[in-house]
């Protein structure tokens, strides 16, 4: 019987773990230190539920509730000098917990400081979008919601961005391979020819190490160059490889060509 | 029979020369390959180093066309997404015969390093390709050596444009 | 066989004939100055733009992808190929990023040459901007004359690392290579012969009539529209707004060089022509502090930590320890502790960074680019209507977009 390979995260595996080994984790700290982050905090506890609280690598990081996201933000732009959302997108932990997490990265321009707002949907589950707040969001709620297919509610205009519209599948879940599902395969094919014609163009090679010594019309072997479309499994003979005289100087035979240029 | 009557074909002054149709063809064409400016990755920066003041394409014949009605060549520079795929054989079938394509770089040539969902895995699935060319991204040295080879390329088929243009390709 | 009726593109449903008067015109992907892979779908009322549609998405790779595949040494090559004009911002970015997850302090002349070639990266985007701004608004001469000079940084990045325009001349804990012989010398050449250059750019068109023409009072970006669309570099500073990454949150050794950040207040695409000449002026400031410290450092260019980086080549190969321990790093890759990182940084272009959650495997759990030109090409659909079709390109020209980054 064939192993069973587990299908809800094909991305790339550590090939060997020992068997003791515990990751360590970056250090979280208190946001007490920096007054701030306390105060961006005790703005937002007043607000919104916060979940979890802490500073990591020197930014402030807070979990809330995704019903919250709009009152979260709102209290940061209006009363934190949050003027910037930096970047907005999701995390894939549907294997583990059928969930996607959410981060906005934000930014106060006067102090320098960032703070990052982390909640957690169900795969089903929409989320509010920040456009009238942030109209960066514009954008990276239609990207998020090409690569992962979280329905962003009240978007202007929630369409696929980077992938065309009539592409299957979202490209960053966990779910999705590398190197692309059937449909991916053979997207531009049945687009340009049709799909009668994928027997005539045949497979992508993704094997980067394969050799076929007789495709003559891709990379042909040194030596056994054949005309173009030529088969050249018939008769293998060895060409010799064309020499122009006027390019390239024999500079073995001797130097008459060399000395016509000076 | 007047006096000054010039044989032509036994005195010097001969001002005519004698070649055949397709050299002729095959000169002109080849000393006057226009490529479209078709930039895809990172691979057009080169192409546009390789026209600009350093390198110098002008002094091969080569000039930057904005149309593909009025170009030649097909540099394909760079790495080529699924996405666009279909503009690029679209601007394929704009240009007029005769016309080359030039592969510029390994995303072009196989996908090179993004192996991924959302690159072709090498330009030769959707238009006949004339000349790959290696690197990542190729030296613009690279690519006015791909030129010559294209020259040369040209001027050893035959001028006759049916004979050249037979589908070669699905 | 090409067979007619198959190729169907995106604009199959576009409405080109139209009743209320509008024009409908498809810009691109394939347009000389869409710089790269923009897709612009405009709706015209005589020479208006009344609607500006961005389409991106035409150079998509799947960096963030491949990230989730490869381990962290690995896919710092794939950086090179996001920002392709200024290779190393994006290489450095990427390594500032793991370097702060791991908490790594990179030695004093590894830094040096960070910023060294930062600064020069710096130089050569900007030229390359100005060369591809000058060409789409006509300015043929000045196409060639900063591609000159920029051929003259390639050639010093070329030297140090062996690559005209895709670096990977930084590495997580360092840098691969000391400076070579000579290459010192050949950098205050260059730099000494620069401003020149540039004082002869900016006499061709400062005060230029047909420059400021296309340029004053087109691609006005409020300061307001510039927080809101999450503009950052030059873009920001031009909407009079004082945000330089580099001096607010400064890391390698921008916290000791001495040197300004330019602000413009005109809001427009002349001002923003400006603050790139006198950027371009700041980074050969930096890169003259910079050449004092070099010689002052100590010659250690890597890092010296066995969990996650490498021995230098030297000790691999004399000694056993360093080797197995290579070895586990390359074939495994380094494990760097489970969380989270987002390390801004200021690129040519404006804020990049990259957010790293790691879940302490060697591989990354997810990679997110905040590449700032995805959100410059966010801005046009809102700047671009009311102005004429004449201009649209201009303004994209101006807003220095590149879509390696874009599209990831």
């Amino acid at each position: 019987m064939r192993k069973y390979t587990p299908k809800d995260n094909v991305q790339g595996k550590a090939k060997y773990t020992d068997r003791f080994w515990v990751a360590p984790r970056v250090p979280r700290e208190s946001f007490d230190t920096d007054s701030h982050f306390s105060a961006v905090h005790k703005a937002m506890s007043e607000a919104v539920d916060v979940l979890d609280a802490y500073v990591e690598l020197g930014q402030l990081v807070i979990h809330i509730r995704p019903e919250d996201n709009i009152a979260a933000l709102e209290v940061l732009k209006n009363r934190c000098d949050y003027a910037m959302c930096s970047e907005l997108s999701a995390i894939d932990y549907l294997a583990q917990d059928g969930e996607f997490e959410i981060f906005y990265q934000m930014l106060n321009l006067k102090k320098a400081k960032r703070t990052r707002i982390l909640t957690r949907i169900k795969e089903n589950q929409a989320i509010e979008s920040i456009v009238p707040l942030y109209a960066m969001a514009n954008f990276a709620e239609r990207e998020m919601y090409d690569m992962f297919g979280i329905t962003v509610n009240n978007h202007p205009y929630l369409k696929r961005i980077i992938m065309p519209d009539d592409w299957v599948g979202h490209p960053l879940r966990k779910t999705y391979p590398l190197q692309g599902d059937e449909h991916a395969a053979w997207y531009e094919v049945d687009k340009i020819f049709g799909k009668e014609h994928r027997d005539v163009i045949g497979p992508e090679n993704r094997d980067p190490g394969r050799i076929d010594r007789y495709d003559s019309q891709r990379f042909s072997r040194v030596g056994y160059e054949v005309p173009f479309g030529a088969q050249e499994a018939e008769s293998e003979t060895e060409q010799p490889i064309e020499y122009s005289k006027q390019i390239l100087v024999d500079y073995t035979t001797g130097s008459e060509v060399l000395d016509t240029r000076k | 029979m007047a006096q000054h009557e010039v044989n032509y074909a036994s005195t010097g002054g001969l001002p005519v020369a004698l070649t055949t149709v397709d050299k002729l063809l095959n000169w002109g064409r080849a000393n006057s390959l226009w490529p479209m400016t078709y930039g895809l990755a990172c691979c057009a920066i080169e192409m546009m180093a390789t026209g600009a003041s350093r390198f110098d394409f002008d002094r091969m014949g080569v000039i930057f066309r904005a149309s593909p009605r009025q170009s030649d060549v097909l540099i394909l520079a760079g790495t080529l997404s699924k996405k666009h795929a279909e503009f690029a054989r679209r601007l394929y079938d704009q240009m007029p015969d005769p016309k080359w394509v030039i592969s510029m770089g390994s995303c072009a040539n196989t996908g090179g390093m993004f192996n991924t969902y959302a690159t072709v895995q090498g330009v030769d699935r959707i238009v006949p390709v004339d000349i790959y060319l290696p690197g990542c991204a190729p030296r613009p040295e690279t690519l006015q050596y791909a030129v010559m080879m294209l020259q040369k390329k040209i001027n050893r088929q035959s001028g006759n444009m049916n004979k050249n243009t037979k589908q070669r390709f699905v | 066989m090409q067979q007619p009726n198959k190729l169907k593109p995106f604009f199959e449903n576009l409405n080109f004939e139209r009743d209320d008067n509008t024009m409908v015109i498809n810009f691109g992907p394939q347009h000389p100055s869409a710089h790269g892979q923009l897709r612009l779908i405009l709706e015209l009322e005589g020479e208006k733009v009344v609607k500006a549609h961005p389409d991106i998405g035409y150079l998509h790779r799947g960096v963030e992808k491949m990230a989730e595949n490869m381990i962290y040494n690995e896919f710092l090559p794939t950086t090179d190929r996001l920002d392709y004009i200024a290779s190393t911002s994006n290489n450095y970015a990427f390594a500032l990023s793991v370097e702060r997850l791991i908490g790594l302090e990179v030695p004093r002349r590894a830094q040096v040459i960070r910023t060294m070639l930062l600064e020069l990266n710096r130089i050569m985007s900007h030229l390359f901007f100005l060369a591809t701004h000058a060409l789409d608004v006509g300015a043929m001469s000045i196409f060639l004359y900063a591609f000159r000079e920029r051929e003259f940084a390639m050639d010093l990045v070329e030297d140090y690392c062996g690559a005209r325009l895709t670096h990977s001349a930084v590495r997580i804990g360092g840098v691969p290579l000391d400076l070579p012989a000579g290459w010192l010398e050949q950098l205050s050449t260059y730099i000494d012969k620069l401003p020149d250059q540039i004082k002869l750019y900016e006499d061709l068109l400062t005060e230029n009539r047909i420059w400021k023409m296309r340029l004053e009072d087109v691609g006005v970006v409020t300061p307001e529209d510039a927080l809101s669309w999450g503009c950052t570099g030059i873009l920001l500073r031009g909407s009079g707004i004082q945000y330089d990454v580099r001096k607010e949150e400064p890391y390698e050794l921008y916290a000791e060089l001495d040197f300004d950040i330019p602000v413009s207040d005109r809001n427009d695409s002349y001002g923003r022509y400006r603050l790139y000449m006198e950027e371009m002026k700041e980074s050969i400031k930096i890169l003259r502090q910079l050449i004092p410290m070099y010689r002052k450092s100590e010659p250690q260019i890597m890092a010296h930590n066995p969990r996650y980086i490498s021995a230098p080549k030297e000790e691999i190969m004399t000694q056993n320890y360093a080797l197995m321990q290579h070895f586990v790093l390359v074939t495994q890759g380094m494990r760097p502790p489970k969380g989270t990182v987002y390390a801004p940084t200021e690129s040519p272009k404006g804020e990049l960074g990259f957010f790293i959650r790691s879940e302490g495997e060697p591989y990354a759990y997810r990679l997110k680019v905040r590449a700032p030109s995805f959100f410059h090409t966010g801005i046009l659909q809102h700047i671009l209507p009311g102005t004429y079709l004449a201009d649209v390109v201009a303004i994209i020209g101006n807003t220095n977009i590149v879509f390696g980054e874009v599209d990831r």
